[in-house]
């Protein structure tokens, strides 16, 4: 990755066990990346403790969820003109230190890259069978759609350039956004990679999709936003874009 | 049942679900609302092509003629959907008094500020 400005974005609802750890972090291990913590209509003191260690904080007025919480720290990258950003979540699960990792992966011709926590050869992921099945379901299916290998498509560690950003400034998906936000990339020609990283257990607070109910709520949300987007228009190819490919292979 | 109100309840419940589809892929529906319906259509759809199932909802509600049946589910269904909407323009009209409130109070905080950019103008 080349110099220029970069802003680590930490998206926060109810995160104030960890939040303070993760900008310290980003601090210790990414001093050139300035923070900016896009609190989500918390009603615990979040937004307070991530002042206090040193953060800009967007407090959002009501809870809008995971995508238009990103949205909104996207729009503030592109309007104070950084060149890269980071997604690093509030509640600890992404390790500050392994930025770097990410950065190395960006050059000239890739625009976003992704933390994989399947990539390692001693990756452990104590989570639910249930999830774990889910994040498999949503990799094969991206890897079908994209024709590129995607390990974990519901990762939200991510490094992205100025396309990326000026892309996700103007349309970010709603709900649970990550895996339709690698659809998108495919659909607008922008280059992703993955890289392998270590995913920490959450320092605290709770996952926004909990129980399982909500998870086969996510599951078919989700699902029905890819298929339906199968069938989408795909977007004119602007001037300086990467060249379009005559035919993108579908299901 | 009939074969006439079969492939009009059949066509219906299409007609449904094409019209839930059109508007997700043109993005005028979002998918969180869009669920509701798409599971209403396809419960309908489901109803109508297998009458046996429709025939034993029937008679285990009481209904005589089956098709009735099909009336009360999508009956149910409507009152569902009617009431997910009241819950959703709540929500939404409690969020824009925040809204509303969120931005007066900015709109003083900047009068104030810039007021006091001014006499700090003329101070100098």
């Amino acid at each position: 990755m080349s110099q220029g400005t970069s802003l680590a974005v930490i998206p926060a609802y109810n995160e104030a066990a960890t939040v303070a750890t993760v900008i310290r972090g980003v601090a210790e291990h990414a001093p050139d990346f300035d923070v900016l913590v896009v609190d989500d209509g918390s009603t615990d003191c979040t937004a307070e403790i991530a002042r206090d260690a040193g953060a800009r904080v967007l407090t959002l007025p009501f809870n809008v969820g995971i995508g238009g919480a990103m949205q909104a720290g996207f729009r503030f990258a592109l309007e104070n003109d950084y060149d890269y950003m980071v997604q690093i979540d509030g509640d600890g699960q992404h390790d500050p230190s392994e930025v770097w990792k990410l950065q190395q992966a960006l050059n000239g011709s890739v625009d976003i890259a992704c933390g994989s926590r399947f990539l390692t050869s001693d990756f452990q992921y104590p989570a639910p069978i249930s999830r774990r099945t889910g994040i498999h379901i949503f990799a094969f299916l991206v890897s079908r759609i994209t024709g590129q290998k995607v390990s974990d498509p519901t990762s939200g560690f991510r490094l992205y350039n100025r396309r990326g950003i000026g892309l996700f400034a103007r349309d970010y998906p709603h709900d649970y956004p990550e895996v339709e936000a690698i659809l998108m990339l495919h659909w607008h020609r922008l280059k992703m990679v993955e890289v392998p990283v270590r995913m920490l257990e959450r320092g605290g607070g709770v996952s926004s999709i909990r129980g399982s109910g909500k998870s086969a709520l996510y599951m078919v949300k989700v699902l029905l936003a890819i298929f339906v987007g199968l069938f989408r228009r795909r977007p004119v190819v602007e001037p300086g874009d990467h060249a379009p490919v005559a035919a993108t292979s579908g299901i | 049942m009939e074969l006439k109100v079969q492939i009009v309840s059949i066509a219906a419940s299409l007609g449904v679900l094409a019209m839930v589809f059109e508007a997700v892929r043109r993005r005028n529906l979002l998918e969180r609302y869009a669920l509701l319906w798409l599971t209403s259509g396809f419960v309908l759809l489901g109803l109508a092509v297998w009458q046996g199932a429709l025939k034993t909802l029937a008679s285990a509600m009481g209904v005589k003629y089956a098709p009735n049946a099909l009336f009360v589910v999508a009956f149910g269904f409507i009152l569902v959907l009617l009431f997910h909407f009241s819950l959703v323009v709540s929500r939404l009209a409690d969020q824009s008094r925040v809204l509303a409130q969120r931005v007066a109070l900015l709109e003083e905080r900047l009068r104030e500020v810039e007021g006091r950019k001014s006499d700090e103008h003329v101070l100098s």
